[in-house]
């Protein structure tokens, strides 16, 4: 029980990054083209709506569902990896026109050559794992 | 049944995802689905040679019962409530496809050029985006849901600059790059 509303939660996710084509290759090179108000328009709902129940969540010092305070911890400081780490980021989700999320979503849905991307992703992530240390943060 | 069948409107699936994000907050947990390939790779033993995944992942196994559950929910979206007008584009997209060599989606998500081919270069490809993906989020610490969403709900500083790296990555890819590819 305490896992099958995390199981809800992502199913809400995946239903809804679908149905408004989130998930789209097409939609993401539209994006980085400016040729639609599509996906800029939901990334900004979503922040919109995230910036204000947060400021709300504050104010009212709400509790989670255990009853203990809500805290939102702050990003790290830090300058290169954001912006390296943002600008690689951002050549393979316009590339392959999925974000993590999606990636799995894909796959769920069938497409089954979104293995290779999440395979590239797996081994993307230990990677960095692996010269963590020797990178400038 | 069309209004769940159509594309759904920007501001409709926006607010939604604000509230999946802050659902999770309520939870007593963080919106970031990268997380979930550091947990994979965990979960092989990475852990014992490299001190990155040397954490207990599973403490993150929510966020894999959430990715589990999105799995569903994109096979439920694609199979059963797909309508023939999704995915319609600026005609002026569809041109620029065209140059490209990649087919309009006509109700589809993805092309068949880069997602229904397994050509070696295609794969390639497909295996370097995803590299990209996975080791650049893991370097900025998070991915569009964890900076883009999160991060900058909580107006984090971070966040805005990994967001403006996607941008300048994804413009470069997109503008400079593609057209070299295809």
């Amino acid at each position: 029980m305490k896992l099958l509303k995390y199981l809800l939660v992502g199913f809400l996710f995946g239903i809804v990054l679908t149905k408004t084509e989130a998930v789209s290759w097409y939609r993401i090179y539209e994006m980085f083209h400016f040729q639609s108000f599509h996906m800029f328009g939901i990334i900004g709902t979503a922040i919109l709506t995230g910036v204000i129940g947060i400021q709300f969540i504050k104010s009212k010092k709400l509790k989670d569902i255990d009853g203990q305070p809500i805290e939102i911890l702050d990003k790290e400081d830090g300058n290169l990896r954001y912006w390296f780490g943002g600008i690689l980021f951002g050549l393979g989700w316009a590339l392959v026109g999925a974000c993590p999320g999606p990636i799995f979503i894909l796959l769920g849905a069938g497409f089954y050559n979104v293995a290779f991307v999440l395979l590239g992703a797996l081994i993307g992530t230990f990677l960095y794992g692996l010269i963590k240390d020797k990178l400038p943060h | 049944m069309e209004f769940i069948t159509q594309t759904w409107h920007w501001s409709i699936s926006g607010f939604l995802i604000g509230m999946v994000m802050l659902v999770l907050i309520y939870f007593g947990k963080t919106f970031g689905m990268s997380s979930n390939l550091r947990s994979l790779c965990a979960m092989t033993g990475a852990g014992r040679f490299i001190p990155f995944f040397d954490w207990d992942w599973k403490e993150q196994r929510w966020n894999l019962i959430v990715v589990l559950g999105a799995m569903i929910g994109g096979f439920i979206a694609v199979h059963f409530l797909h309508n023939a007008t999704n995915v319609t584009l600026n005609p002026k997209t569809i041109e620029q496809l065209k140059l490209l060599g990649l087919e309009e989606p006509n109700g589809k998500l993805l092309p068949n050029a880069l997602f229904n081919n397994s050509s070696p270069k295609i794969i390639i490809l497909l295996i370097i985006g995803g590299f990209l993906i996975g080791f650049g989020s893991r370097y900025a610490g998070g991915c569009t849901s964890g900076h883009a969403i999160s991060g900058l709900s909580n107006l984090q500083v971070p966040s805005l600059k990994a967001v403006i790296g996607f941008f300048i990555g994804g413009l470069i890819m997109a503008h400079f790059l593609l057209p070299l590819i295809f």
